[in-house]
């Protein structure tokens, strides 16, 4: 049940992603690039998005997950070092090759070399955050 | 342009149901980057096979609809190699670091008001439209 409901969730992302232009990184860049030729898409897509997800979330109260289990335990709202200085170097790669985790995993199977050097890349990079981290840390508790 | 939006609203229904069912069906937060990174840095070990089947269905279901769109079967990603390594290195360093990406903090974090998932989603947001801005505009790199 757990894995039939994984691989739906799956089939459902990877299809809105390609469905709504997401693998394409013109429509990505277009929608960063506001000093260029600017495309609105990428609202339209978050827009759709936050729509079911938004009644999803409401759905939770007082229920348990359909495979049983409990609900994810919610971060403290807490804003730290490590979601600003992590989120300012993901857009930084963002906007240089247009491209984030979910579609460049949807366009794995058509993205060419490009793609295939850009997951192996991302995947060596999470490989390496761990050590990163710390090492922000570190530069973070002296600051 | 008018059928890019509708496109746009529809693949992110989609998207959406897809967060939706994750969460209601196995209690847990859609976040490419988590899944992903769980499997990478071992911390995902104790549900590796969720995260797998959730990845094969990310991954074979444009498989199956690209050869009936081929027009947008296009990713236009740069053929510049070091950008794209550059890339890929800071993707995958900062979403582990800020723990979520587009999926996670975006949809999944936006959708419930979550202070963590609207901070993060501006701060990449700027930082993507800022090195896009001065690679393209300025500096012309890319």
């Amino acid at each position: 049940m757990r894995h039939m409901l994984s691989f739906l969730a799956g089939a459902l992302f990877g299809t809105g992603l390609f469905v709504s232009g997401m693998t394409d990184t013109t429509k990505v860049q277009g929608w960063l690039d506001v000093f260029g030729d600017w495309d609105p898409t990428l609202a339209f897509v978050m827009g759709g998005a936050l729509i079911p997800m938004a009644i999803a979330w409401r759905l939770t109260r007082g229920r348990q997950p359909l495979s049983g289990g409990q609900f994810p335990d919610l971060p403290r709202p807490e804003l730290d070092h490590r979601l600003i200085t992590g989120s300012v170097l993901f857009g930084a790669g963002w906007g240089l090759a247009g491209l984030c985790p979910g579609p460049a995993l949807a366009s794995l199977t058509f993205g060419g070399w490009q793609g295939l050097v850009f997951l192996a890349a991302m995947l060596a990079g999470m490989f390496a955050a761990p050590g990163v981290g710390t090492a922000l840390d570190r530069i973070a508790s002296k600051a | 342009m008018e059928a890019d939006w509708i496109r746009g609203l529809a693949g992110g229904l989609l998207i959406g149901t897809g967060g939706a069912v994750y969460l209601l069906g196995n209690g847990r937060i859609m976040g490419a980057s988590g899944i992903l990174g769980g499997l990478i840095d071992g911390t995902g070990r104790a549900t590796l096979g969720e995260r797998l089947v959730f990845i094969a269905g990310v991954v074979l279901l444009p498989l199956l609809l690209w050869p009936l769109f081929p027009e947008r079967a296009a990713t236009h990603v740069t053929s510049d190699i070091a950008v794209i390594i550059l890339a890929g290195l800071l993707v995958g360093i900062g979403t582990r670091i800020a723990n979520g990406c587009t999926s996670g903090h975006g949809v999944c974090g936006i959708s419930r008001f979550s202070l963590r998932g609207i901070v993060a989603t501006v701060f990449y947001i700027l930082a993507g439209g800022l090195v896009l801005a001065l690679f393209r505009h300025v500096w012309g790199l890319i």
